[in-house]
């Protein structure tokens, strides 16, 4: 499957400069895959860039080319929507070391032209959003007018406010954290665990060969699948109910209607993701801790974002980034004294609920991006 | 922007340009707007009401969603030059702390409440012997969000021994001012500018 994925053409821009990762090794250029939406103005000053999450990409408002799916938040970003390309010029790039066009371990090595695998270097939120800004160089882009992400989306949005605030005029950041907890990095290593423990991995070189570790990847997909949803959520979809069949088997077949449909989320997933990907991603974000370079004082992050407008928002049925973390934040901001609005909205789908049908986030978007005033 | 509560208008005329301001208890946000467009000040908002929010948010406002009993104290000290509380005071928890968190967070406070000594809510007591439901306090004993009420008379001796100075205050009748002398039984609304002692 993954050898599929690799064939697919997306637009980029390979930049021919040095990016300097802060494990301290240098990617000596760097491809970066991106989709863009709307008209750029003549003063360049409509820019929105989008971030996207652990297992999105660039395909935020168009159809997925493996899976022919609408983009991921086309109910979010479009003509009349509250992210309008009407009116901005949205950009979204695949992240540093994804797997829809952007460096990363299926990136062929200059030396041996074969994908480097487990030889691509770890990489970061800030080596993302350091990625990101090389893209904006090479457009000319100088000022955006906003930065939005949700989840790991939104961690880039916070890296942005932190590493470039001069150029970002606001930051709309949803269902995310400054940092990843004890439990979030949990649950992340047993995805890791199951990829690597797939025979078919073949310790990350297993481009070349007939197989991959599509089972290792399906169950990592399936224990986070779990973390994106609330109890509550899973209960009213599925219940205890049985899956085509009156009766339990006394076997392990997918008895109930939730084992059903988590393998289903995790074998479809293996159509449109890579396993080293997932390993790479997955990294960067248990890496992230934005108060770690300040002696563990968020509010040192954002010294230098007091002009930067802030959104923040979080989910009430959110365990994954509770809406703690978005206070944390808010507190830190209140610090510098930046302009911050935060709410705690209630939706019933958990951590998912930032993609999916909540209209008072679609209103507090619009706001956010100043739309009416 | 007539529209403005009076209590509002007041602090809106009140208040120098260009400060730094938060006010408490925001709303959907109409004093931060009319201090945006007639005073230069970029305020910023508490508020709990998620609705409020979102509508203080279409005007670009800043506010944060969040309970004056608790959610001030992510506010570094000095934070800002004024804080304001428009009729909250009387629905805290304990309106005692959260006036010393006011002073806490900026060195200037507005704070506006109704009181409760107004001749209108004494005759309603005394004749029918109930709790009072008047103009400025419509809801039934049960279900008042006003859980601490507190006259003109009870907030200046709360002042005194605090030891937290009045910069000024004004008093209304309806719409119209009303006397310091009198503010404790003509008075519907008091609205006092404190500062630190």
């Amino acid at each position: 499957m993954a050898s599929l994925l690799h064939q697919i053409q997306h637009q980029s821009v390979t930049i021919s400069a040095p990016l300097a990762l802060d494990s301290g090794q240098v990617l000596p250029s760097v491809t970066i895959a991106y989709q863009s939406y709307g008209a750029l103005d003549a003063d360049k000053s409509n820019a929105v860039l989008i971030c996207h999450a652990l297992t999105g990409d660039q395909y935020v408002a168009s159809d997925h080319p493996a899976t022919g799916k609408p983009g991921w938040w086309a109910r979010m970003v479009g003509p009349g929507k509250p992210v309008d390309t009407d009116r901005f010029f949205v950009i979204c790039a695949n992240v540093l070391g994804s797997c829809m066009g952007t460096s990363g371990p299926a990136t062929p090595g200059a030396a041996t032209g074969a994908p480097l695998g487990m030889q691509f270097p770890v990489i970061t939120i800030a080596d993302m959003v350091r990625a990101q800004s090389m893209l904006l160089d090479q457009l000319g882009i100088e000022r955006l007018h906003a930065v939005i992400g949700g989840s790991m989306g939104g961690m880039q949005t916070l890296a942005w406010a932190a590493a470039y605030p001069e150029r970002l005029r606001s930051a709309v950041v949803i269902a995310s954290a400054a940092r990843h907890s004890a439990q979030n990095i949990a649950f992340h290593e047993v995805g890791r665990q199951a990829i690597m423990a797939d025979p078919d991995w073949q310790d990350g070189q297993y481009y070349g060969s007939e197989r991959a570790p599509t089972k290792g990847l399906a169950v990592a997909r399936m224990a986070a699948h779990i973390t994106y949803l609330s109890e509550e959520g899973l209960t009213e979809k599925f219940g205890r109910r049985l899956q085509a069949r009156d009766i339990k088997s006394f076997g392990f077949d997918a008895d109930f209607q939730v084992e059903s449909y988590l393998r289903h989320q995790g074998l479809a997933f293996t159509d449109r993701f890579d396993a080293n990907a997932y390993l790479y991603i997955t990294r960067a974000m248990d890496y992230f801790d934005l108060a770690e370079p300040h002696d563990g004082r968020l509010a040192g992050a954002f010294a230098g974002a007091k002009d930067v407008r802030f959104t923040l928002v979080s989910f009430d049925t959110d365990w994954l980034y509770p809406t703690a973390e978005s206070r944390r934040i808010v507190q830190a901001l209140h610090s510098v004294g930046a302009a911050a609005s935060f709410v705690e909205l209630s939706a019933p789908f958990g951590h998912d609920s930032f993609l999916l049908d909540v209209p008072a986030l679609d209103r507090i978007m619009a706001g956010a991006l100043g739309a009416g005033w | 922007m007539s529209a403005l509560r009076p209590d509002l208008r007041i602090i809106a005329d009140a208040i120098p340009a260009g400060v730094r301001a938060l006010d408490i208890g925001c709303g959907d946000g109409a004093l931060m707007a009319e201090m945006r467009a007639q005073k230069a000040i970029d305020a910023r908002g508490l508020e709990i009401d998620v609705a409020a929010i979102e509508a203080a948010m279409a005007l670009g406002l800043s506010v944060v969603q969040g309970d004056a009993n608790r959610d001030l104290a992510d506010y570094p000290d000095d934070a800002f030059d004024y804080a304001i509380l428009s009729q909250t005071l009387q629905t805290t928890e304990r309106p005692d702390l959260v006036v010393s968190e006011l002073l806490r967070i900026a060195p200037r406070a507005f704070v506006s409440f109704p009181n409760f000594a107004h001749w209108r809510v004494r005759l309603s007591l005394l004749w029918t012997g109930r709790m009072p439901m008047t103009r400025l306090l419509p809801v039934a004993w049960y279900e008042t969000p006003n859980i601490h009420h507190v006259t003109v008379s009870d907030f200046r001796e709360l002042l005194r021994e605090k030891g937290i100075r009045v910069e000024r205050a004004w008093y209304l009748s309806g719409d119209k001012p009303t006397s310091d002398a009198a503010a404790s039984w003509r008075a519907e609304h008091a609205i006092f500018l404190i500062s630190r002692g």
